[in-house]
């Protein structure tokens, strides 16, 4: 079976556990002392092997961090986090970054394999190559991290053949120091906040993508995160940069294994797209989100933003959020260039205990910059759903435009939707306009599904897939189908 | 033979009693008319056959071809055969009419252990059904019932019972808010669907949907009970004489 359909079906097959990505591996890991000081800075970035710019700018981060207060604006209510209880760095024992799949330690590819995750090149090639010539393209090129490390990186020949670099950092660092000091930091500084310095400080992996001037990528890129370590935080940064008339389309994923503890995850993407460029970047993110009474669960505090610096660039950023016990994301755009687009379409499930903060930022710098954010909230259980949303233009930015929709779905009568949007126009010629809806999944519409002969999930599914399906269409077509299964499965038990 | 057989029939809602020791026999094939002032009960005794959750039978009991209705829930009932068009259809955003119709189907389908339905099949089933109603293609595109107007969500009830093809099917005020051809359009509808196999309750005020629809049994409800039954000419009874000498007859 080719490894996408795979991927989709073993999605499909799951009926009884919500959570199914909840396993661990067992795996012997070699960690950095428990705790945050200079020290484990030093210890991270000796690992890495890194140049010593690197290791004064994780030291410089880790300064500013120091002097930083955790942010208390977001409509999110949780225990203080303790960050000397915290692993920074965990990584496979005796790791030695593999030169192909068959170095990678055979547990770990189990391990993507459960999750559904394709790795094997020759499947994927395999799952292309369909004798009637239907549905191809769906080729994915992918990075594998596991805790701190990236594990695995496929189709790396292909791509250095069209002159796309797709790595982990810390490779990249070692193989491409200029480029990665180049753009590194330029999008979210050192001290942009809290977060995203606690990550400039301890960062482990991620992928770093470059796409040369006039280079479409040819197949989608992907990265799959993974937190598998007990007590252990996930640091990663992601960095790419899409030159003049360069286009790529990068997809991640993310999962945990089911703990009664919280986890955290402090991530940083930052996206570059020079003149003409575009960048697609989405997410199916889906971290282990805590059980039925609101234990254990991953903090999510995550910093993504892209800067769309040459003329006539654009960002798209599409989500879909149905993990984590706590997510305050934000990814935003800047448009920079004159004539730039930025784009955020998002959907946010919550059930549960789960508490999402969720928007965007559109920052029209640029003349005849345009931005569009379709937002799709949806709330279940005792579930808490924020859509915190920016769009501001500056004295410069005349003509921008930004249209902004922004629904909310209720499911059940305990949980909350809110919605607080910022709008900032220093200019007079600037046109934004704002929609917003709540709505219910109410008793009567089941009712009439179910007198129908469909199931109380089934009627929901049925609903919620019609509420979100202008979003949707914008993920990759491979994505989408998993994407629509997932969402049944996080809402799972919402109804009845 | 019986398909429907409810016998004593108590049900509350929200603690107060609306039905009161109801009583009726549907035999297969059978059209039976039910009658009665606002608020004695027409409604209430087909959301509870439909197995609506804030009705609540506290005594009696209904059969379906032998099996105990009140004991299912709402989807089995609806994959047993048994249909509600709704006095009031319930608008779902979002969700084409289209997606709505087969989502349905194979549920039902699902749930007697059939195959789903093929597009090509779906779609040839749709438009034969959807053209007899009158129902155009824009029409079935369109989110369920969200921007319809009244005779259009009528018309809509109808095209899923046609594709549905239950064994009994509850009709509550179909003939309500269409206008005199719509009303032509959906009761040649109802009566394509009769046959020695399905039965059905029709629920209305009005003899000119009686005088499309011929029912061989006419009911008259009030206060939760069915007071009286006859033929069709108890409908024209009601028409000239009013429902006083019932409401009499119940206190
Ligand atoms: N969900 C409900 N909550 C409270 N009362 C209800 C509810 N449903 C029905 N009732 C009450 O039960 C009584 C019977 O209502 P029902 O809708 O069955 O009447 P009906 O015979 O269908 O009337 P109409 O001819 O006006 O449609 C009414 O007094 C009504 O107010
Ligand atoms: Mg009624």
């Amino acid at each position: 079976m080719p490894a996408v359909d795979e991927t989709v079906e073993q999605v499909r097959s799951i009926d009884v556990d919500q959570y199914k990505y909840g396993f661990e591996t067992e795996i012997e890991t070699e960690k950095a002392p428990k705790g945050l000081s200079e020290d484990v800075v030093r210890f991270i970035s000796a690992k890495k092997d890194e140049p010593q710019w690197m290791l004064e700018w994780r030291l410089e981060a880790y300064r500013r961090w120091l002097t930083m207060d955790e942010p208390t604006w977001a409509k999110v209510d949780y225990p203080r986090i303790n960050y000397q209880d915290i692993y920074y760095y965990a990584a496979p024992k005796a790791f030695v970054a593999p030169k192909s799949l068959d170095e990678v330690d055979p547990e770990i590819l189990r391990t993507y394999e459960k999750l559904g995750i394709p790795l094997r090149e020759r499947e994927i090639l395999a799952g292309v190559q369909r004798p009637d010539g239907e549905g191809g393209g769906s080729r994915v090129a992918v990075d594998a991290v596991f805790d701190s490390v990236s594990v695995a990186t496929t189709f790396k020949e292909e791509l250095k053949k069209a002159g796309v670099i797709f790595m982990p950092i810390s490779e990249a660092l070692r193989e491409h120091p200029d480029l990665v000091r180049q753009y590194l930091g330029s999008v979210v500084p050192v001290s942009d906040n809290f977060f995203a310095t606690l990550n400039s400080a301890v960062f482990s992996d991620g992928s770093f993508v470059y796409v040369p001037a006039g280079v479409r990528c040819p197949m989608e890129l992907s990265t799959y995160f993974r937190i598998n370590e007990r007590n252990t935080g996930q640091f990663e940064r992601t960095l790419i940069i899409a030159d003049k008339g360069a286009y790529v389309s990068y997809l991640e994923g993310c999962t945990a294994p089911r703990r009664d503890e919280n986890q955290l995850h402090a991530a940083v993407v930052e996206l570059i797209a020079l003149d003409d460029a575009e960048i697609k970047y989405s997410t199916v993110q889906n971290w282990y989100p805590g059980d039925a009474h609101g234990r254990g669960g991953i903090f999510n505090f995550v910093t993504k933003r892209g800067d769309c610096r040459g003329p006539r660039s654009k960002i798209s950023w599409t989500q879909v959020e149905t993990g984590s016990a706590i997510t305050w994301k934000y990814p935003s755009c800047i448009l920079r260039g004159d004539g730039s687009r930025g784009e955020f379409y998002s959907i946010a499930i919550s059930n549960g205990y789960q508490q999402v903060d969720s928007g965007t930022k559109m920052i029209h710098l640029g003349k005849n910059t345009t931005s569009r954010i379709i937002s799709k909230g949806i709330a279940a259980g005792r579930s808490n759903n924020t859509y915190r949303g920016l769009v501001s233009a500056h004295r410069r930015a005349t003509g921008a435009r930004n249209f902004t929709n922004c629904d909310s779905l209720l499911i059940g009568d305990k949980c909350g939707a809110h919605t607080v949007p910022y709008i900032e126009a220093k200019n007079s010629t600037a046109l934004f306009e704002h929609e917003a809806t709540t709505s219910k999944i109410s008793e009567e519409m089941l009712f009439y599904c179910q007198q129908r002969g469909m199931s109380a999930e089934e009627a929901t599914a049925l609903v919620v897939n019609g509420f979100v399906k202008d979003v949707l269409q914008h993920l990759p077509m491979e994505f989408a189908v998993e994407a629509q299964k997932l969402i049944s499965i996080s809402l799972e038990g919402s109804v009845g | 033979m019986p398909l429907l057989e409810i016998k004593d029939l108590h049900v509350t809602v929200g603690e107060r009693p609306i039905l009161n020791g109801l009583d009726l026999v549907v035999n297969k094939g059978e059209v039976h008319a039910i009658m009665g002032p606002n608020g004695s009960g027409k409604s209430t005794l087909a959301h509870v056959l439909a197995g609506k959750s804030d009705y609540v039978a506290t005594g009696g009991s209904v059969t379906l071809d032998g099996e105990d209705l009140l004991a299912m829930a709402i989807d089995e009932r609806a994959a047993k055969g048994l249909f509600l068009a709704f006095q009031y259809p319930i608008e779902i955003p979002g969700v084409a009419t289209m997606t709505f119709l087969r989502t349905a189907m194979n549920a039902q389908r699902k749930s007697r252990g059939e195959e789903e339905l093929s597009t090509p099949e779906f779609m040839k089933r749709v438009r034969e059904a959807a053209g007899k109603l009158s129902i155009n293609q824009d029409m079935l595109r369109r989110p369920v019932n969200v921007g319809f107007s009244g005779g259009e969500k009528k018309r809509n009830e109808i095209l899923q019972m046609a594709l549905l093809e239950p064994k009994l099917a509850v009709l509550d005020e179909t003939d309500s808010g269409l206008d005199i051809d719509a009303l032509k359009v959906v009761s040649d509808g109802v009566n394509r669907l009769r046959s020695p196999e399905r039965s059905m309750i029709v629920i209305t005020h009005y003899q000119r949907l009686l005088d499309h629809i011929v029912p061989d049994v006419v009911h008259v409800l009030s206060r939760g009970r069915i007071v009286r039954t006859g033929g069709k000419e108890l409908a024209l009874e009601l028409e000239e004489r009013g429902y006083a000498d019932y409401q009499e007859e119940a206190a």
